[in-house]
């Protein structure tokens, strides 16, 4: 059957990692992003090798009343939307600047929920669709080290749940992805632990074969289960003395 | 910015550098603007201390097709994609690479900056050749198209420039047209190096050829080895099994060595061992079959980090040329040298240069014999090499500098008209800054 994909935060490394993935069974792709002509590589190569035609479209997630124009005419064509899209921002800078503590949250929450508003409602009426959104553990429990980014995404997370059981009933999927740490450009400067951080291509392969498979919410790596696990069930008293 | 310890393929030597890793071309422009030094790599499959800086940019995710036609076989990618993607695009599609060294690792960019040579030089010349345009950017941050026309000098000292010159971004080439994925090969047992370079001189019109030596015998038997040929099959060639996809694309037989080996396990009888393996593998005179290019092409590339068998100390690849007039004497006095000196290589690879294009200057051909060897690295490394530098300066050969760690200045073939911005480890030792 033919197939419609959309990657919305199209530049973002596991975006890029998952484009490789796509195979023959789409017909066509859409990526989206902002200053979308460095995608024009990526474009041909996807034609050229994958005999796959591709769509660039050019959308700030924070110019929200442009983005449901933007939108809407296309959404109806689309049968799978990835939303990549995130911001992690400068957790002292947004203690103090709202610019800063808008643009987490704008990006993370309010310009997700209000573009992917359009493919619910596109998707609900045409009864088919998956939607999936990647969401972060850092919402699983809010830390002092980065509650702006962890409220946003927190947000998000619970968006996605309330619209899996919603439109589960009308046949559209909507599956929340929960990276634990990721090698990507958001954090080249973040010393990680090797460990228990994943390469863009790993996140891409588990996210795309959950997709496959439907799943509902997903984390990237097993041990980031148990690790939210863990401090998901810290009691408040304790975990207001330490810092993690 | 974290600092990483990086290496060429010969592990030697090593030094502690910031890479950028650009993820769009248009972030390399920034770079170049911003950084006072700085230089471009691809895949480090250069041996010595020519792809190594303190800051470096890589290219190895401008790794996309830009444009392919599949009527003329002309193709454009970004600098970083590396041959082997090419090949897996190209070849279901009937084209291969117009000229291609020994390894598919390495990337576009890495090509044309050593002006790479292949098999078919004495044919077909250098990598450059089949180059129609590329981009580079230069020293203040600007992207500049150059072809023989348009910026043609910018064009040909980028050619075989080491980096020098710019970041290049993206290559448009000619592919050449294949029937099949196949090679017909024939493999010639040669008892010394006089029955060698007649063989070579009498194959002049055979696509392929180089030839594996035995750097250890000495006297009669000096320079015996196997001279190997090769043609693109077409499809009358192939058996009715391989007729069937006859473009196929060789299945992937990875081995890899995970661990460097101890420093002692190459020595002088290991070589020797292993030399007499090869050359008595083959029992008849000439032995023909039909391969496929990976196994004609990359018989190395089967083995993954095959260079950690020479430890943690790493090697050296010393590869000259001398021009074909008096080269023969000047091969013997090399042979001999390295004999007595006792020191094996395992790797020794001979081939006959043909004409060059005068206006690629910095290339690294010259018509006549090019031989490559490869050395542990050890105490005594630079002074053989000071000896071998003494007999191609006097054979008026060069060295190439994509391989080189240790040898002299007048040897090597740079442009000398470049800015400060684009150095290297090498061009500092080579008091070319
Ligand atoms: C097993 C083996 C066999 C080989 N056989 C041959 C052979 O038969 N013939 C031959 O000619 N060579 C041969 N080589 C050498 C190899 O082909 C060259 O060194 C080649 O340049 C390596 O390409 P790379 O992408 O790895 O570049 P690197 O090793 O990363 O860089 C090599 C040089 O190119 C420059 N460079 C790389 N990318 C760019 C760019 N985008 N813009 C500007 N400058 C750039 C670097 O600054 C450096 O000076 C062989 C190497 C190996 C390991
Ligand atoms: N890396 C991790 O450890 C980690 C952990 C948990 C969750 N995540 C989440 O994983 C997702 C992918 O991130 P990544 O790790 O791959 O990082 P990344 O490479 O930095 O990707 C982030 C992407 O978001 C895009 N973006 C940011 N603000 C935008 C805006 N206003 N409008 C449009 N696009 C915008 C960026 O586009 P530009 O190229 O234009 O900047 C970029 O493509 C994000 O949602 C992130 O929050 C990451």
């Amino acid at each position: 059957m033919a197939k419609e994909i959309m990657l919305i935060g199209a530049t973002s490394d596991v975006a890029q990692a998952m484009v490789h993935l796509i195979d023959r069974k789409t017909t066509h792709l859409w990526l989206v992003a902002r200053n979308v002509e460095r995608l024009e590589p990526l474009k041909t190569h996807v034609e050229i090798t994958k005999a796959i035609s591709v769509s660039l479209l050019e959308s700030d997630v924070c110019e929200f009343e442009k983005n449901i124009t933007l939108f809407e005419p296309i959404a109806p064509k689309i049968d799978e939307i990835y939303f990549f899209a995130g911001y992690l921002g400068h957790q002292e800078k947004a203690q103090t600047e709202s610019a800063e503590t808008l643009k987490i949250i704008n990006t993370n929450f309010t310009g997700a929920v209000l573009i992917l508003n359009v493919f619910a409602e596109a998707f609900a009426k045409k009864k088919s669709g998956i939607i999936i959104g990647i969401s972060s553990v850092a919402g699983d429990r809010g830390r002092s080290s980065n509650y702006f980014y962890g409220s946003a995404k927190a947000g998000f997370s619970a968006y996605l749940d309330g619209m899996r059981q919603r439109l589960a009933k009308v046949g559209v999927h909507v599956m929340t992805v929960k990276p634990g740490f990721m090698a990507t450009r958001m954090t080249r400067e973040l010393d990680l632990p090797k460990l228990i951080t994943a390469s863009s291509e790993k996140a891409a392969s588990v996210i795309f074969k959950a997709a496959k498979k439907k799943k509902n919410t997903v984390y990237v790596t097993t041990i980031w289960r148990f690790i939210m696990l863990v401090i998901r069930n810290i009691p408040e008293a304790i975990f207001k003395r330490i810092s993690i | 910015m974290k600092k990483e310890l990086i290496s060429n393929w010969g592990n030697y030597p090593q030094i502690e550098a910031e890479v950028f890793k650009p993820d769009f071309v248009q972030e390399v422009n920034g770079l170049v603007k911003k950084e006072q030094a700085i230089l471009a790599r691809g895949n480090g499959r250069c041996y010595g201390d020519v792809a190594l800086s303190k800051k470096i940019i890589s290219t190895l995710s401008l790794n996309k097709v830009l444009a392919f036609d599949i009527e003329s076989g002309i193709i454009r990618c970004q600098s970083g994609i590396l041959l082997s993607d090419i090949l897996a695009i190209t070849v279901p599609k009937g084209f291969f690479l117009p000229v291609t060294p020994g390894t598919k690792f390495i990337t576009l960019g890495g090509a044309l900056a050593s002006d790479v040579h292949g098999k078919n030089h004495h044919a077909e010349g250098c990598f450059s050749n089949h180059v129609l345009d590329f981009k580079l950017v230069t020293a203040d941050g600007n992207t500049l198209a150059c072809n023989r026309t348009k910026n043609a000098v910018i064009f040909w000292n980028t050619v075989g420039g080491m980096g020098r010159t710019g970041v290049i971004t993206e290559v448009c080439f000619q592919l050449k047209k294949i029937e099949t994925s196949y090679i017909t090969s024939r493999n010639i047992k040669v008892k010394n190096l006089d029955e060698m370079l007649d063989l070579f001189d009498q194959s002049g019109d055979t696509t392929y050829s180089v030839a594996w030596m035995d750097c250890l015998k000495k006297g009669a038997h000096q320079g015996r080895g196997i001279l190997m040929l090769g043609e693109h099959a077409t499809l009358a060639d192939l058996d009715l099994k391989k007729k069937k996809n006859p473009l196929a694309l060789p299945k992937k037989i990875k081995l890899n060595v995970p661990l460097f080996f101890p420093g002692w396990v190459l020595n002088k009888f290991a070589v020797k061992a292993f030399n007499f393996l090869f050359y008595n593998k083959q029992r008849k005179k000439v032995n023909t079959s039909i391969i496929d290019y990976d196994k004609f092409f990359y018989p190395l590339d089967a083995i993954l980090n095959w260079n950690r068998i020479y430890g943690k100390k790493g090697f050296t690849q010393y590869q000259f040329v001398l021009p074909k007039e008096g080269g023969k004497e000047g091969l013997k006095e090399i042979l001999d040298t390295i004999g007595n000196a006792g020191e094996g290589s395992f790797l020794v690879v001979l081939k006959l240069f043909g004409k060059t294009e005068p206006l690629a200057k910095w290339s690294f051909p010259m018509e006549g014999y090019t031989l490559a060897l490869d050395f542990k690295i050890t105490l005594d490394t630079q002074d053989l090499i000071n000896q071998l530098d003494d007999i191609v300066q006097r054979y008026k050969g060069r060295i190439y500098l994509s391989k080189d760690a240790f040898s002299r200045r007048s040897l090597s073939n740079v442009p000398t008209q470049v800015t400060s911005k684009f150095t290297s480890l090498q061009a500092e030792r080579l008091g070319m800054i």
